[in-house]
Formats: structure tokens, C-alpha cells, sequence
């Protein structure tokens, strides 16, 4: 066993364990940074497939931002040591149910597919090709999307600040 | 790609993610959570973008860059919806789902 495949199953079964452990969980802080781990694994996994600008816009906008962001509002919304009440056993049947039937069908059809990996030489996905792509209004360009979430951004920046303002 | 992984064991750590995060959807009443599990909902959908960039034609970046947007709406998602939070607190005292009915009446 290589330590590929080895840093692969490590970074899944961390995914997958904190990712049950954040719903679970009945401290709403722990679930926060049980989320953290999930993205920083989740990171690891871009890593390893060579994206290393996606791996690092990960970990600086969700483990760096958006947790940040969750853990700041539930220090404003919660005691510290809050916990949850046990969740009603008919969400708890029901969620578990959809999951685990959701999951089972979904494996199936997935493994039954026949996807063939491809051999032809990967594009080099430095700073300097994602910058250009990014730019170019032509094949390969994405200078639209680009502009679009740019204008996206700057709207929800002021509709939050419009929102969270103290009113009169 | 990753040396020695096939494409579906990858597919299948998304799907086992993304219904995780459907199952605390239903399970949790509490927004933050909510919002918590709808982050891992996108995330999931994340990997798979990328592995199937990866592996089945790496000689373009589309899944990448759908990446990039994704999380970048993801942030704009949750400055929005943390701001909402917070004046819901301000007003009703809690964020728990079931507290906040005024509307259904």
C-alpha cells in the first residue's frame, strides 16, 4: 500500500467521521470545528489531485472564512456550553432514513458506471494558466462568470451589512 | 489524478458526505446547524467537480473554475444568511426553527 492510497482513505474516513460527528454532536461549537476538519480534509483531497490554488482558496475562504463567520455568530447567539435537546425521533428516523436509502441507491449506479479515466497529459494548473482562463473571453475563458460573481459578491456584501444594521 | 484511487471510491465519499449533510438538514432545528449542513451539502458537490475534472479530462479546467464560484457563492450564502441569523436573534430571542412562526398564522 502506497502512501497515496494510504493519505486518500486517512482524508476520507476523516471526512466522513467528522462530517457525522458535526451533525450529531449536541454542543453547537463542537459541530463548528468538527465542520473545520471536514474542509481542512477536504482541502487535503485537492491537494493530492495536484489543484493547489483550489486547495488553498479552500482552506482561506471556508476553514479561514465562512467557520470563522459560523463560529463568531454562534458566540453571539448562544452560551458557550449551550446543548441541544435531543432532536424528535420522527427527524431523527426520517433523516437517517433518506440518508442511508439515498446512499444506497446512489453507490449502486455509481460503481455500476463504467468511467474510464483518461491518460492524456493533465494541463498544468498554475497560477498563470488559472489567471489567463480566467480572463479570456474566448474557448477556455471564463471572463463572464467571473464578472458575475465579482457583482454577486459586492450585492450580498451590502444586502448582509443592510440587514444586520441596528434599525432606528 | 491520484495514483493507485479509482474515480469511484472518490464519487463515493461525496455521496456518503452529501447525505450526511441532507440527513442533519432534517435532523437539527437550529439555523446555524442548518446552515452547517447545507456547507457540507456544497462541499461534497465540490469533490466531485474536481475529480471528474481530474480524471476524466484533465486537459481543462472547467470543473476547477466551477469550483472556485461555488465557493465563492458559498461565502456570499453565508455572509447573507448569518446576517439574517443575527437580526432573527435580535427580534425573536433564539434561532431555534420552531420559534420563528410568526408568519404562519
Amino acid at each position: 500500500m502506497t502512501t497515496n492510497v494510504l493519505m486518500f482513505y486517512l482524508f476520507s474516513s476523516v471526512i466522513i467521521l467528522f462530517a457525522l460527528l458535526s451533525i450529531f454532536t449536541r454542543r453547537i461549537l463542537r459541530a463548528a470545528v468538527y465542520l473545520l476538519f471536514v474542509l481542512v480534509a477536504t482541502a487535503g483531497l485537492y491537494f493530492m489531485m495536484q489543484y493547489q490554488f483550489l486547495a488553498a482558496v479552500q482552506l482561506a475562504l471556508y476553514a479561514g472564512g465562512i467557520v470563522v463567520l459560523i463560529i463568531f455568530s454562534i458566540l453571539l447567539t448562544h452560551h458557550i456550553d449551550h446543548k441541544f435537546e435531543n432532536p424528535r425521533l420522527v427527524n431523527v428516523l426520517l433523516g437517517c432514513g433518506i440518508a442511508i436509502g439515498g446512499t444506497l441507491l446512489a453507490i449502486p449506479v455509481i460503481r455500476s458506471f463504467p468511467f474510464k479515466a483518461h491518460d492524456i497529459a493533465p494541463l498544468d494548473p498554475s497560477m498563470q494558466t488559472i489567471g489567463n482562463q480566467l480572463l479570456e473571453t474566448g474557448k477556455n475563458g471564463y471572463a463572464l462568470p467571473f464578472e458575475v460573481i465579482s457583482v454577486l459578491l459586492l450585492a450580498s456584501m451590502i444586502a448582509a451589512i443592510v440587514i444586520a444594521k441596528k434599525g432606528k | 489524478m491520484i495514483q493507485g484511487i479509482p474515480l469511484t471510491h472518490i464519487l463515493i465519499v461525496s455521496t456518503i458526505m452529501f447525505f450526511i449533510g441532507v440527513a442533519g438538514f432534517i435532523i437539527r432545528k437550529n439555523l446555524i446547524t442548518m446552515l452547517m449542513a447545507v456547507e457540507l451539502i456544497l462541499n461534497s458537490v465540490c469533490i466531485n467537480f474536481v475529480v471528474f475534472n481530474r480524471y476524466l479530462y484533465p486537459d481543462q479546467l472547467q470543473g476547477h473554475f466551477f469550483t472556485l464560484i461555488i465557493v465563492a457563492i458559498a461565502a456570499a450564502e453565508a455572509s447573507v444568511a448569518i446576517a439574517l441569523i443575527i437580526n432573527i436573534y435580535r427580534r425573536f430571542s433564539s434561532i431555534e426553527v420552531s420559534d420563528v412562526s410568526e408568519m404562519k398564522n
